[in-house]
């Protein structure tokens, strides 16, 4: 038997920067204003789509300073506040001096779209005069990169790509990475950056989900004080099992969920019912929050901003335990559960 | 896996094999075609045709001949993967044929560009304002729903894990399938990497001026100057040993070792020291219970770009200490270029060919071997006794992995 922990949690939200503006959002079901993307197509069109985005950063003391994020992308820079928030400068310093070895696992869905799509643009231009700073940037484990790299720790890192699931595959790797005597702490982060192109590819699927970003990151450890993690199960592929529903039934009966109104569910639902069917099907009638119809859909970020904000609403004693969950839009559905201590 | 607080971990570590493996690149497609080529000492590149490299400083890599849609594939299928994923589907068949099964495993896979090109079509869409085809465009690129299909297809169900640790990515893949399998928390799982050709990706090594400018890689060369880009796919079944023999499968190769770790000396330039791939291999060997003296042959991650090779060669100096002279090393990107996030299991499916045919694959094109090797570059195709071998695949980021493979099966 194993006691995994969350002793720290961090975000980056279209609410804010940080735990409390994500917190006092969902509390308040205050939905962030919206800003909008505006370009203009080759045959002389115009194209504006509505985004919830992070607020500009005012506080630098947010992020660590290091020579690494100065060139990174705004989806690195979430990743470094959310891990930063996560860890605290006192276990910050700890990782950097050595004394701390902290495992990273990076999981996105977008990736790093904002500089793919200025280097791909600047590559039909003219590929000779491509800039060469924006490449290394486009790779989709950049950020968790500069994670190893700012806590200048050499332990494993790891980048997994998935659907807006993605995040509970990264909390069973850190677990296992955590048992196997393989880093001392782990953080789990999901970053996502918008962009003109993901937002207005977020549109195909339906103009009624508002495209945002962030980044949500938990710290977990053996043996230290916070939330435990009870089960991540398996995460149920749609090869396997192509009815959602059915699928979300696997996992939930997976969990063990008991809705005895001591449990807190924080679901995927985004607003659209074709999307929120699944979870729909469950039957439920203890205290839930659907997050992505508040701060808008963040693809990967959504399932990590999720968990923080579940996390921190057992650490305030809302709840007893609390059940995660996020039905993927193309791979699987996943979930974990979690108890107050 | 998947983790319950009212588990145990495993105390005791199980025997891990391979029980089948498939290969696709610019040298062939299969195992037989791949086998020869690096056996007679081939090189496989062409001038790419995929799109316009016309203005680029480089105009070849190692292009594959993009195989028929295998028998048990569907049509519709096969027209909706990209690239990349029917090269993984290729390769990925070929393994589980030869493994002999299929149904529930966990696939754990590495890329690094996914489906690139489709997202390269949505984006010139976009910017012209059409919007006729862009949902499948932008449903289709994304490496999931690609790997997800793959796996209908297949016939195999289990968790997907998708790892993106750029030029690591494939050897990272196996070796998560090995600690699954090692602590028991699965029975088998089909494990690889792959990339097809993307512009942005070609494009972007060009700009790092990475690409040779000739098109000839020459790793370990005084004179090398740069890599070349290639595409494929390699895909493995590991394998416990006891759900191996229960079955009667045929046993191609041990896993003995796996270590992976982070280079955080730049985001594209390693280590000059090579810290981090010392650790790996150290780990590696250590878990296999061996000595540097007794790998019988390292497939390098030997990209021939200057500054990897010098990193590498000290790397392996400082593993081997007095042993060095005897390692026996060469780069099979030589041969077919780098293939990304393909690299590390296609390298690791060449490192179970040399076990099988008890040969050693050239680093070819050598002209002037590098000041910095102390170690026996193998520059032509050679008969040798293998036993053990290592491959190193190293990535942007830092990502550092190294895997052990014995002939052996491990006790």
């Amino acid at each position: 038997m194993s006691r995994i922990v969350a002793s720290g949690l961090g975000a980056v939200s279209s609410a804010g920067w940080g735990i409390d503006p994500l917190l006092a959002a969902i509390d308040a079901g205050a939905v962030p204003a919206l800003s909008e993307f505006e370009r203009a197509t080759t045959d002389g069109g115009m194209i504006r789509t509505k985004v919830a985005r992070v607020p500009k950063l005012e506080d630098r003391a947010r992020l660590p300073r290091d020579p690494r994020l100065r060139r990174a992308s705004a989806v690195g820079k979430f990743a470094a506040a959310a891990v930063y928030e996560a860890l605290g400068p006192e276990r910050f310093e700890a990782v950097r001096s050595g004394r701390v070895r902290l495992g990273v696992v990076c999981t996105m869905m977008n990736g790093c779209v904002n500089y793919s799509n200025r280097f791909f643009g600047e590559v039909l231009a003219d590929p000779a005069t491509a800039s060469p700073i924006l490449f290394p940037e486009t790779v989709y484990n950049a950020p968790s990169s500069h994670l190893s790299a700012v806590t200048r720790c050499s332990a494993p890192n790891d980048t997994l790509v998935g659907d807006g699931a993605e995040f509970f595959t990264g909390l069973e790797l850190a677990a296992e990475w955590l048992e196997r005597g393989d880093c001392d702490l782990c953080a789990v982060v999901s970053p996502e950056e918008a962009d003109w192109l993901s937002a207005e590819a977020m549109n195909y699927y339906s103009p009624r989900m508002i495209p945002s970003e962030g980044a949500g990151a938990v710290v977990l450890e053996l043996d230290g004080d916070g939330p435990r993690l009870l089960a991540v199960p398996d995460a149920v592929n749609y090869a396997d099992e192509p009815d959602r529903p059915a699928a979300l039934d696997r996992v939930w009966k997976d969990m063990g969920v008991d809705d005895d109104g001591s449990v807190l569910w924080a679901d995927g639902r985004v607003g659209v019912a074709r999307f929120d069917a699944a979870e729909n099907s469950i039957p439920w009638t203890g205290p839930r929050f659907s997050l992505r119809t508040v701060l808008g859909e963040s693809l990967g970020a959504s399932a990590s901003l999720q968990t923080v904000a579940a996390l921190a609403k057992l650490r305030r004693g809302d709840a007893r335990k609390a059940v995660v969950t996020a039905v993927g839009g193309n791979e699987g559905v996943g979930g974990a559960l979690w108890s107050a201590s | 896996m998947a983790y319950r607080a009212d588990s145990s971990p495993a105390e005791k570590h199980r025997p891990v094999v391979i029980t089948g493996a498939g290969i696709v690149t610019s040298m062939g497609r299969g195992m037989a075609e791949n086998a020869d080529g690096f056996r007679a000492g081939r090189t496989a590149f062409r001038e790419v045709d995929l799109f316009d490299v016309s203005h680029q400083r480089t105009r070849t890599a190692g292009q594959a001949l993009l195989p028929e849609r295998p028998a048990g594939i569907g049509a519709r299928a096969w027209e909706r993967m990209d690239r990349g994923t029917r090269l993984a589907t290729f390769a990925a068949r070929e393994a589980l044929e030869e493994s002999g099964i299929a149904g529930r495993m966990p696939v754990i896979i590495g890329t690094s560009a996914g489906a690139m090109p489709l997202g390269e079509a949505f984006f010139r869409h976009a910017m012209a304002g059409e919007r006729r085809g862009q949902f499948r465009r932008v449903e289709c690129y994304q490496p999931q729903r690609q790997l997800t299909a793959m796996m209908r297809e297949l016939g195999v169900a289990g968790p997907l894990r998708i790892i993106s640790n750029a030029c690591a990515s494939g050897a990272n893949a196996i070796g998560h399938a090995f600690h699954l399998v090692r602590e028991g928390k699965a029975e088998r799982v089909l494990a690889g990497g792959y990339d097809g050709l993307a512009q942005l990706v070609f494009s972007g090594f060009d700009s790092l001026q990475a690409l040779s400018p000739g098109g000839i890689p020459r790793p370990f060369d005084a004179r090398r100057d740069g890599l070349a880009i290639g595409e494929g796919a390699g895909f493995v079944v590991v394998e416990s040993l006891d759900s191996a023999r229960a079955r009667g499968a045929k046993v191609r190769a041990g896993v003995l070792g796996y270590g992976a770790a982070t280079d955080v000396h730049h985001l594209t330039q390693p280590n000059p020291e090579g810290d981090a791939a010392l650790i790996t291999m150290t780990a590696a060997t250590r878990m296999a219970g061996l000595d540097p003296e007794d790998i019988d042959y390292i497939n390098s991650h030997g990209t021939g770009t200057p500054l990897n090779d010098v990193a590498e060669a000290a790397a392996v100096r400082r593993w081997a200490g007095k042993s060095v002279g005897g390692v026996k090393l060469s780069s099979t990107k030589s041969s077919i270029g780098h293939l990304l996030g393909g690299a590390g299991a296609v390298e690791s499916v060449i490192c179970l060919m040399t076990l099988e045919g008890q040969w050693l694959p050239g680093s070819l094109n050598v002209r002037e071997v590098d000041p910095v090797v102390e170690f026996d570059l193998v520059r032509e195709p050679r008969e040798a006794e293998v036993r053990h071998v290592l491959t190193n695949s190293f990535g942007f980021g830092g990502a550092n992995a190294t895997l052990v493979f014995g002939k052996e099966v491990p006790a």
